[in-house]
């Protein structure tokens, strides 16, 4: 008979909670917290009226209004291209749907910034290929589009964000029990009745949820905008801050412009991530039925070619065509050359891989950046998961808001928060360092890391833990050999969701980089800027391998460990 | 000798309360079953003494070792309580062998190799898994998985062992086979075992005593399962126990009626002054006639079950139900059809007032 032994409980719940709760609020509680502060405290007093002054700033309040105006553009264009894609995909009688499907998903690993780049130089007023040939060879005046203009931006952000509703709504229609739709029919209604009656409602959260992500991103997004707005004045939120605070070298007052936009991105994050919220909750019909169903197809008869042309010409136009621009222009020799034989080479990419200190450096940063920011990330949203979905402990509630915030800080803000929680103010300066990215990175990437953990703890079933422990095994032996083995292929997964993000991220670097801490984005986007533009191109399209290849490797590991 | 002792446990949930003021004790190498309906906090009681959860107040007494005292600041964590657990869904690790199933909680008490394999080749054996210690969880059908969850449970030789509707999730020819089982192996192993379900039938076949709880939580009955079938202390046990008849009878002056109309009862009158009585009895207790002495009915319906009749019979105004065997009934004369009168004798049978009976017809 085994003896019953007493042993002090040391609190390791408690230690465990308190290291969650440090690592949320110094990564990301404390910056955003200080941007509230900075915004609404001028000398040593609370002052309103001094926001809606800067807020009221030309300048200021029309960036306000780009945002609205971009964003709400590219999520009613998004969310259209997107179900309409989605409900092509899987409910009709498309040829080569699987193939669609897959083509539609890739503009989600490309990054947007270097598609932007790619249409810049397809369609600049002046420059751009496409205009320049039509100019040449049909007798049109001017060009025969202006990508610096809003309609060019919201095209192009359409093209790169789209995938997040086709994904959700793809989703939604394929696990739909075809029951719901087959009994409508009995009771003798037609597919377009029982499209509009059943299945749109059916699956209208799913839109939604998508549009709002949409949304979420658009506003905050820095690249597209970055690349293709500035040229003709036109600054969205994100990039307002980073022109005030690169031109001003990060004074006082541009700073404070900077915390009054980045408060009003986190209020608008933090409202949409509350309706996506509402409508999630209120939408949460038992239409899943986790088997999968055949559902009915609708045949598409004489549109059945068309649209797969239209399909086909489609994924050519916005997927084929700028990746193929960015690797002809990054082998030309110079800028403005036709693209023939003589002209190309692949000297640039040499040039970029194994002479050019500034794009080496720029990717063993992004490398290294990545590695560490995926590795201190995956265990301490493993770490801040298990609190969440596994302990019961005191004080959880605080956690639970504190791991809500990842999700609703947008980068640039993330960016501004660490500038001015770690420039000196409270006695680690890291600005201008490695240093400084690598936090920005960890609480940007955060939320990935709690969601595929958290995913992983849920399957984890209680019983499966107060086996272990009544097997005799300690807290500390039931994570070792028992939960940590189960929720590896989340934390892998974890990983891999924050290193190749991080090898294309813009929006955070570009505000935190030194001279010798450009990131591959970084690089990029300056050399562009500075008119290296077959460098930046052959460094984008360096990029492009990087995440190809990656993404390919984690689609193959993570079917192979059945997650 | 008792080997637990639950002393004044009380444990809330928010505003919830599941248990109030609960004693208990439990002796060593008995088989002892919690039975109750589902919600009545029986697998909270047991999740307190396996350490899972902490009572409010009260204490809790393993091997005459103190393991759960609020009042004392005594709470001692669940792998040092030495006991053996099988949970309601296995909790199999999916990602170990059978082999490492087992041998876990050997491997965590740092026995040596062989020793560990010798035991648990031998705890297999027990459990009639031998030669599939090398299959993982997902290549075992539920049965099996439970047989492994057994072995792992037993394999340190546990003071004790708690099971959780362990059979719950198995069908109706396993959960069988797997009860006299558990039974054979708790005889043989001499280990107390804390049993915890919602089925009679498991709770009378496995136990050697039980308690019955009601939805509040309270034990209304401990006793061996012969004396809680037969003598159970009152309504809610009654009929908790199984299919029960209720026939209300009225007293009129110093004679008892049944029903609303004026047959007198053929059985011994309650003991007690209150005027609404309510008689208890179980579908088998019912011995059914074509005429002779007793309450005189009809048969409002005849279902025929294959091996059973079943019968509902009305007896002026109350309703009652027998079944007998069918071939009992075809060579008695017994097949009866719908409408057609009857007279009916009883075997055995309880009184309770009709108060009480109201608290359990609520339920």
């Amino acid at each position: 008979m085994s003896a019953i032994t007493q042993k002090s409980s040391f609190g390791a719940a408690q230690i465990i909670l308190f290291f969650s709760i440090a690592i949320l609020v110094i990564v990301v509680a404390v910056p955003v917290l200080l941007i509230f502060f900075n915004a609404f405290w001028v000398n040593d007093e609370f002052n309103i009226r001094d926001v809606a002054k800067i807020l009221l700033e030309p300048d200021t309040y029309q960036a306000l209004v780009n945002s609205l105006i971009i964003a709400s553009g590219t999520t009613i264009g998004s969310t259209i291209v997107g179900t309409f894609f989605a409900w092509l995909v899987t409910r009709t009688d498309l040829p080569y749907k699987s193939f669609m499907k897959s083509m539609f998903l890739v503009p989600f690993m490309l990054p947007s910034f270097i598609g932007a780049l790619a249409w810049k130089m397809l369609l600049s007023p002046n420059a751009g290929f496409i205009n320049k040939f039509f100019m040449n060879n049909f007798g049109f005046d001017g060009p025969i589009f202006n990508i610096y203009s809003y309609l060019g931006i919201i095209l192009v952000e359409v093209m790169y964000l789209f995938p997040f509703v086709f994904i959700q709504v793809c989703g939604a229609l394929e696990r739909m029990d075809p029951t719901l739709e087959e009994s409508a029919r009995i009771s003798g209604a037609g597919l377009f009745t029982i499209t509009r009656r059943i299945t749109i409602p059916l699956v209208l959260p799913s839109i939604l949820s998508g549009a709002l992500l949409i949304m979420l991103y658009s506003m905050a997004h820095f690249g597209t905008v970055a690349v293709l707005g500035i040229e003709n004045g036109i600054f969205n939120i994100p990039t307002l801050i980073y022109q005030r605070l690169h031109q001003s070298a990060g004074s006082f007052a541009s700073i404070r412009t900077g915390t009054v936009l980045a408060t009003v991105l986190v209020v608008t994050a933090a409202l949409i991530i509350w309706l996506q919220g509402k409508i999630l909750s209120k939408g949460h019909y038992q239409i899943i039925g986790g088997k999968s169903f055949r559902p009915m197809e609708l045949k598409l008869r004489a549109l059945r070619m068309p649209l797969l042309v239209f399909c086909l010409a489609y994924i050519a136009f916005t997927i084929v065509l700028p990746t193929a621009v960015i690797f002809l222009v990054g082998g030309l020799k110079t800028y403005g050359l036709p693209f023939t034989w003589e002209n190309l080479s692949l000297k640039n990419y040499k040039f970029i891989l194994f002479d050019y200190k500034v794009t080496k450096d720029a990717i063993w940063n992004s490398v290294t950046l990545g590695l560490g920011a995926a590795v201190i990330t995956m265990f301490a949203g493993g770490m801040i998961s298990y609190v969440l979905v596994k302990m019961k402990v005191r004080g959880k509630g605080f956690l639970e808001f504190l791991g809500m915030l990842p999700f609703s800080v947008p980068g640039s803000v993330i960016a501004l928060g660490v500038i001015l929680a770690w420039s000196g103010q409270f006695g680690i300066n890291l600005y201008n360092t490695v240093w400084i990215i690598l936090v920005a990175y960890i609480a940007r990437y955060m939320a990935f890391s709690l969601k595929a953990n958290s995913a992983a703890l849920e399957q984890v079933h209680d019983s499966l833990v107060e086996a272990a422990r009544s097997c005799g095994a300690t807290m500390w032996q039931t994570l070792r050999y028992i939960v940590l083995p189960l929720v590896r292929p989340g934390m892998l997964a974890a990983f891999f969701l924050i290193f190749l993000p991080s090898l294309r991220e813009l929006t955070v670097s570009i505000m935190l980089y030194s001279p010798t801490t450009r990131t591959i984005g970084v690089a990029i986007y300056t050399l562009n800027e500075d008119g290296e533009t077959v460098v930046s191109a052959a460094l984008a399209g360096i990029a492009l391998i990087l995440i190809i290849v990656g993404q390919t490797l984690i689609n193959r590991f993570t079917r192979k460990a059945g997650v | 000798m008792e080997i637990i002792r639950v002393e004044g446990i009380s444990k809330s949930y928010g505003k919830h309360q599941v248990h109030k003021d609960l004693t208990l004790s439990i002796e060593r190498g008995e088989c002892f079953t919690l039975l109750g309906p589902s919600g009545c906090g029986k697998t909270v009681l047991l999740r307190l003494i396996a350490g899972f959860d902490t009572p409010d107040t009260g204490r809790i007494t393993i091997d005459n070792t103190v393991v759960a005292d609020p009042a004392a600041g005594i709470n001692i964590p669940p792998d040092s309580r030495g006991l053996g657990i099988v949970f309601q869904d296995y909790a199999v690790w999916p990602h170990m062998t059978v082999f490492d199933n087992v041998g876990f909680p050997l491997k965590i008490a740092k026995h040596p190799k062989n020793e560990l394999r010798e035991r648990v080749m031998e705890t297999l054996e027990m459990v009639g898994m031998s030669s599939l210690e090398k299959r993982l969880p997902s290549e075992l059908s539920g049965g099996q998985q439970q047989r492994v969850a057994l072995a792992r449970a037993i394999a340190a030789n546990p003071s004790m062992m708690l099971l959780d509707e362990p059979l719950t999730n198995l069908d109706a020819n396993l959960r069988e086979e797997m009860r006299f089982e558990i039974k054979e192996l708790q005889r043989k192993l001499n280990i107390t075992v804390l049993y915890v379900t919602h089925d009679q039938e498991i709770a009378l076949a496995i136990s050697d005593r039980m308690a019955i709880m009601d939805e509040a939580g309270r034990i209304r009955q401990i006793g061996n399962p012969w004396e809680i079938f037969e003598r159970p202390v009152d309504s809610f046990v009654f009929n908790f126990m199984g299919i029960a008849n209720f026939v209300p009878v009225r007293r009129v002056g110093e004679s008892y009626l049944v029903g609303s109309g004026e047959q007198l009862i053929p059985w011994e009158s309650p003991k007690g002054d209150a005027p609404e009585w309510v008689a208890g009895f179980r579908p088998s207790d019912v011995q059914i006639a074509p005429q002779g002495p007793g309450l005189r009915g009809t048969v409002q319906r005849a279902s025929f079950l294959g091996a059973m009749m079943h019968y509902l019979i009305e007896v002026d105004g109350a309703h009652l139900q027998t079944s007998l065997e069918t071939h009992e009934a075809m060579s008695k004369g017994l097949m009866f059809k719908e409408g057609e009168t009857c007279s009916i004798s009883f075997r055995d049978l309880l009184w309770f007032t009709a108060e009480s009976l109201k608290a359990v017809t609520k339920q």
